[in-house]
């Protein structure tokens, strides 16, 4: 079976999107620019990429659980 | 402040994982089927994404936001009229003849379905020309990386002059590129297609997000910017009355038909990425997939050019306190997008009227440094990347392929093993990339060569869409027929541009070098008339010449023209995944987003 590109997808948006998670958490307000755009984007940005990602990765093993058609 | 620690790390498991795939997809790229065609072993899903990506280069992204901020929300008619139909055409009636004539490339389809000559001259223009427009983007891409200052602050440290700043993002770009496509022929371009639309998407939607939240939603764009920027379809009746300066005959006309059925239909490009399907139903499926995404494309690239216009036009909405690299570079007072510098004297380039010309180009980017806050803008600047190598790599793997079977196997060196064509193909990969950075660092010498060249391709492209419709549904058309109608349809195309100029421009290269016999309200408007009557040539000049030449044998022409092919049979599998159905599904979306943005 070829391989699954939405592995490599799936570990980069999560890793990718870990980071800035945890940037958003954990860094200096003015960096981050929360109180000029009124939200803290790195934060939910990074938390919607971490759920892509894991969607993903989830793809990919119930791709194999089920035997191909 | 320059970037990041985080804005970096990204950039860096960008390139990590794109170079990764490269070397997954070397282990199976063992012979030519597999490096020229991925083994026509690619998921329709994968292809369609492909497919997208592939066209989808920093020049639609930063270009496609620049006409948003130009001309407004009618800039979507490149994709609701023009793109998606086309797209939905190619699936349905034009793959079963690129697929199930197991042809290797475009011209090759043209060679078996002509002859030689008319797949030489396809082969020879299209070579040439994705050499120069992946060079053309490499210089847009590399200026832009400079003009945006980013990096100046790693440069200094290192104690490099600014200006190679511009090399570095040539050679690093170019280099990453070679190896992944080296390594994995066209298999490690597409994975990586497909890994670059959802960076492309992840970079912009965001920007879209907040740019929306600060100029107060739509409403709040329909306020600041007025009717003119929001409708694509008010005012078309007229050219005077709308932003393009375009009537509504030479919009559809023009952009509908002729220039992208021309592009989506028969760019070899575009047209690889299904050829490299896994079954016929795949490739048929591959354009309809990416339509179905495309036609909401024009929310991510063209609508940040209106927020950056409306946050440039309105004073009454400061921008954020600037915190962040952009900073030192666009003076509060200036809007998001700034005045265009003379390259000699460094002063702001005036119109006619004495206005200051904006520089439409940064308007994408320059709301991106805006917006975006460390970390986010490392995401951000990834998303360019990742744009800028995907339409390389569309040009790069469409080169290796037409200039390894359709011109050293035509006419360098006819019988040779594949393992030998692998070989040539490789080296080509690396040959097409010496060659676009040759004309990447022409174009930073001669910006009005370049010009000069993107307009003779231009005439060369305008008519092919006819030779293939003709070619593929008419099976009286013949070899002589199609050469001469492809030869006399550039002939009107450069005839067309000679003698006609756009409103407000002198005579030369925007037009009118033999006498100026038409002035057209836009330089739009001309390139759209230029496309009809070059089309409208080739057309007629190809069924006159094809009934006056001796029919083609319609034996040897199964397979390749629909009267003479079986139906492709009743699909297997149900009935809403049928390439009919799913195109009559996108033609809706479509014309639903017409009515809705009217």
């Amino acid at each position: 079976m070829s391989f699954d590109i939405r592995l490599p997808i799936g570990l980069l948006f999560l890793i990718v999107g870990l980071l800035l998670a945890a940037l958003g958490l954990t860094g200096d307000p003015a960096r981050l620019r929360t109180e000029a755009l009124g939200v803290n984007i790195d934060l939910i940005w990074g938390a919607a990429l971490t759920v892509f990602g894991l969607a993903m990765l989830a793809l990919t093993q119930l791709r194999r659980r089920t035997p191909p058609e | 402040m320059g970037l990041g620690t985080i804005d970096w790390a990204i950039l860096a498991l960008y390139l990590l994982f794109v170079l990764g795939i490269g070397w997954v997809s070397a282990r199976r790229t063992k012979s030519g089927t597999e490096f020229f065609l991925a083994g026509r072993s690619i998921p329709a899903w994968v292809c369609g994404l492909a497919f997208i990506s592939a066209n989808l280069g920093a020049q639609e992204v930063i270009g496609m936001g620049a006409s948003g901020a130009k001309y407004g929300i009618a800039t979507a008619h490149f994709y609701w009229i023009g793109a998606i139909p086309a797209m939905v055409f190619v699936g349905v009636f034009m793959m079963p003849f690129y697929y199930g004539s197991k042809a290797r490339s475009a011209p090759e389809y043209l060679r078996m379905r002509f002859d030689e000559k008319t797949r030489g001259f396809n082969a020879f223009t299209f070579a040439v020309m994705t050499v120069f427009s992946s060079g053309i983007s490499m210089y847009a891409m590399a200026k832009l990386i400079q003009t945006l200052h980013v990096f100046d602050q790693p440069f200094q440290h290192l104690g490099l002059p600014q200006n190679w700043i511009f090399h570095a993002a040539i050679a690093v770009s170019a280099l990453v590129v070679l190896v992944y496509i080296y390594m994995g022929g066209l298999r490690g371009a597409i994975y990586n297609e497909v890994l670059q639309f959802f960076l492309i998407v992840a970079g912009f939607a965001p920007l879209v997000w907040l740019g929306l939240r600060q100029v107060g939603g739509w409403q709040g764009l329909q306020a600041t910017l007025g009717p003119s920027y929001t409708h694509v379809w008010a005012g078309m009746a007229h050219p005077a009355t709308n932003r393009l300066g375009v009537d509504a005959f030479g919009l559809v006309m023009g952009l509908g038909f002729v220039l992208s059925f021309g592009y989506w239909c028969t760019d070899f490009l575009i047209v690889q990425r299904a050829m490299a399907a896994d079954s016929m139903l795949s490739a048929r499926r591959t354009p309809l997939i990416a339509a179905a995404i495309k036609m909401f494309f024009p929310f991510l690239v063209i609508l940040p050019g209106l927020i950056a216009f409306a946050l440039t036009s309105n004073p009454m909405k400061p921008p954020p306190a600037l915190h962040g690299v952009a900073a030192a570079h666009a003076p509060a007072e200036q809007g998001i997008i700034p005045f265009k510098l003379d390259s000699a004297t460094g002063k702001p380039m005036l119109d006619a009227k004495g206005q200051p010309v904006l520089d439409y180009d940064l308007a994408t980017p320059n709301l991106l440094l805006r917006y975006f806050p460390t970390g986010m803008l490392g995401l951000g600047l990834t998303a360019l990347l990742a744009s800028f190598m995907s339409g390389m790599a569309g040009n790069v793997t469409a080169f290796n392929t037409v200039w390894t079977y359709d011109i050293y196997q035509a006419y360098i060196r006819r019988q040779a093993s594949d393992a030998h064509y692998l070989q040539v193909g490789r080296l080509a990969t690396a040959g097409g990339i010496a060659l676009s950075i040759a004309a990447a660092y022409l174009a930073s010498r001669f910006n009005n060569i370049m010009d000069l060249i993107q307009l003779v391709f231009a005439f060369v492209n305008a008519p092919v869409f006819a030779t293939f419709l003709l070619g593929m549904f008419w099976k009286r058309a013949t070899g002589h027929g199609a050469f001469v109608g492809l030869v006399c349809g550039t002939l009107a195309a450069a005839l067309h541009h000679g003698l006609t100029l756009p409103d407000g421009s002198l005579a030369g290269v925007k037009g009118g070098w033999i006498m100026v016999q038409h002035i057209y309200p836009s330089e739009m408007a001309q390139n759209f008339w230029t496309a009809i009557w070059s089309w409208s040539a080739c057309f007629v000049v190809t069924i006159a010449v094809s009934l006056a030449t001796r029919a083609p044998d319609p034996a040897r022409l199964a397979g390749l023209v629909y009267p003479l092919t079986p139906k492709v049979g009743a699909e297997a599998g149900r009935w809403w995944f049928s390439p009919l159905f799913l195109g009559a599904v996108v033609l809706t979306g479509a014309l639903l987003l017409n009515i809705i943005f009217r």
